[in-house]
């Protein structure tokens, strides 16, 4: 089992969502985030008086998935959350060692 | 007597005036005339304007400075604002109203006759500009109320996010009695019309040298009763030779006021920490678009309003305050789309904000395109003073109020003096005792822009000079600025324990 975390732009969540679903993932959790990278950050300007904002808004998501289907999760991802411009995110591949599901105290596999 | 004072034309060339008044009027016209009774419609008008003056102190100023500040100082603001209001309306009835504007007294103030309302019955009147055209006294002093309301809140914006609750309440009540009750008689307390006329009456029909003389005396001295800046007497006669400053509905007495005080009080209370440094944003721009809103909308009570009746006047004011306020919005907007790259709606809501202030002196007396060359003009001056010389001169007035409403009330009260030209599409001047002329005064552009320059200076000197003593006082009596600790905190928290948004 992995768990993949992917930091990608907001307005891309929902078309990674159903791209996800697609290839069957079941679940996945979602953080609003920020951070920045190379896409650096932007100014922003009020009466005249310019501010730096170095932090940009992002949204992280985090799932666990069988190791079967890593490659085919990363490859969606990758494809779906891609625009092509500076900030599109990152995904972050780990291995994971025990899942279990509370409400039934199944773990492995069986728990995903 | 001058039972009331409300009129705010100036009464410019009265010896001219007088001269035309004998050379035309006949004895018909001295024969005494029944005592004017309030209209219906001029009464609800001004109650209601007193509403829409209300709404733009709360909510309209509060949302307006609330959405510009951090969260964490979001119910400071919104209190201040609001404790100012309900204070200053106090004061008002207390003993604001009989020296500023109830009560008669001299130049520079008012008297104490009508302390605690005494003698306002639901009976008695106040002069509006007409002839013959009177209000309920109660509406008069309750629409001036909101003008005293208002004024003192302006200031919250320039010492907002680090100032003590209790700096504020005793600065209010000191800057209203010293500073705006005074100004407000200065500029605003006018003999009324009919009075006036009567006086010219008398004194056309008078038969005899004694006759003459006590007609000429009621003339004086309803003049001598009026405020300086208002009729270009006393201190200001060698420079305003008799020439009354121009002010419809506040530009000196409301904006240039509350805004060099501002600029006092952020020179005084220092910067806020972090100020150039970290990233002081506003919170809500959508709660200042809504706030903007509000005080266009109840700027309207405000300018068109103050022509206390319900006439084609009003209607001008009403017209001219829209306009300007559409160009000013407009003309920041693309200002800064020119400058900044950008247009942000930050931007189009100072503009209107500055235009409405830079038509409220002119607002009854230029022509519709005049006022919105007057929008026009305003925004990218106030644009440079907030981004340009806010900078170089490196004080926090935290919200920008000098750089829009005491820079866009000079340039509207300069512009006022231009604007009123006939010439230039303006109403001209009034002089009540030309009767025969249908109370037409003489204008001209030269001495009218003096007065004009003499009542803003006037304003600038006697508010920042006093502000600065009373925000010392205040200082020195409970402390003008909040712990470091405090301020990092948040003054909502740290002033009155409770938080604006709960996540």
């Amino acid at each position: 089992m992995k768990i993949v975390m992917a930091i990608i732009k907001p307005f891309k969540l929902d078309d990674v969502r159903d791209a996800l679903t697609g290839v069957g993932v079941h679940g996945l959790t979602v953080t609003e985030v920020k951070g920045y990278g190379r896409q650096k950050g932007h100014t922003e300007i009020y009466r005249g008086a310019e501010y730096a904002v170095s932090f940009l808004p992002k949204v992280k998501i985090e799932l666990a998935v069988a190791d079967e289907l890593v490659g085919r999760v990363v490859e969606t991802i990758e494809q779906v959350a891609r625009t092509g411009q500076i900030g599109d995110g990152k995904i972050f591949v780990s291995p994971l060692e025990k899942v279990v599901r509370i409400r039934t105290g199944e773990s492995g596999e069986d728990a995903l | 007597m001058l039972k009331s004072t409300s009129a705010r034309a100036a009464l410019s060339s009265l010896a001219l005036g007088l001269c035309a008044a004998l050379a035309s009027v006949g004895p018909a016209f001295a024969q005494a005339a029944a005592a004017p009774v309030p209209n219906k419609g001029d009464t609800a008008w001004l109650l209601v304007s007193s509403l829409l003056v209300l709404m733009m102190s709360i909510p309209g100023l509060a949302l307006f400075y609330g959405g510009l500040v951090r969260s964490k100082n979001m119910l400071s603001v919104l209190t201040q604002v609001m404790a100012i209001v309900s204070l200053a309306g106090l004061l008002w009835a207390f003993y604001g109203y009989s020296i500023a504007l109830g009560d008669t007294g001299g130049h520079y103030l008012g008297g104490f006759g009508k302390i605690f309302l005494a003698g306002v019955t639901p009976a008695s009147v106040s002069a509006t500009f007409s002839n013959g055209v009177v209000v309920p006294e109660y509406a008069y002093m309750v629409f001036q109320m909101t003008f005293a309301m208002i004024t003192p809140a302006l200031i919250v914006g320039a010492y907002a996010e680090r100032i003590k609750f209790s700096a504020v309440l005793l600065f209010t009540f000191l800057w209203l009695t010293i500073v705006y009750f005074p100004i407000a008689h200065w500029v605003w307390a006018t003999p009324a019309p009919d009075d006036l006329a009567a006086a010219a009456k008398a004194l056309a029909a008078a038969a005899d040298e004694a006759a003459r003389k006590a007609a000429q005396g009621k003339i004086d001295e309803l003049i001598a009763a009026a405020g300086w800046i208002n009729q270009g007497r006393g201190v200001g006669e060698f420079l305003m030779n008799g020439v009354g400053a121009l002010d419809f509905a506040g530009g000196t007495v409301v904006h240039v006021n509350a805004g060099i005080a501002g600029l006092v009080g952020a020179v005084m209370l220092g910067k806020r920490i972090g100020y150039q440094r970290e990233a002081l944003t506003p919170h809500s721009l959508t709660l200042t678009m809504v706030g903007t809103a509000l005080l266009w909308v109840g700027w309207f009570g405000f300018n068109a309003g103050s022509n206390l009746e319900a006439n084609g006047a009003t209607a001008l004011a009403f017209v001219n305050t829209m306009l300007a306020t559409c160009a000013a919005a407009f003309s920041w907007l693309v200002s800064e789309w020119a400058i900044k790259g950008k247009p942000s709606l930050l931007g189009m809501a100072s503009g209107a904000v500055a235009g409405l202030v830079a038509v409220t002196p002119a607002s009854g007396y230029a022509g519709p395109m005049g006022s919105i060359v007057l929008g026009l003009i305003v925004s990218p001056v106030c644009l440079m003073f907030v981004s340009k010389v806010k900078n170089a001169l490196g004080y926090d007035d935290a919200l920008d109020v000098f750089g829009i409403h005491c820079v866009g009330g000079v340039v509207g009260a300069i512009a006022t003096g231009v604007l009123v030209s006939p010439a230039l599409g303006g109403v001209g001047v009034t002089d009540y005792t030309n009767i025969a002329g249908a109370n037409a005064g003489t204008y001209a552009m030269g001495q009218q822009l003096i007065s004009q320059i003499t009542a803003v200076v006037a304003t600038l000197v006697w508010s920042g000079v006093a502000s600065a003593i009373i925000f010392k006082l205040v200082d020195i009596v409970v402390g003008l600025r909040v712990s470091r600790d405090e301020e990092r905190e948040g003054l909502d928290l740290a002033e009155h324990g409770e938080r604006a948004y709960s996540y």
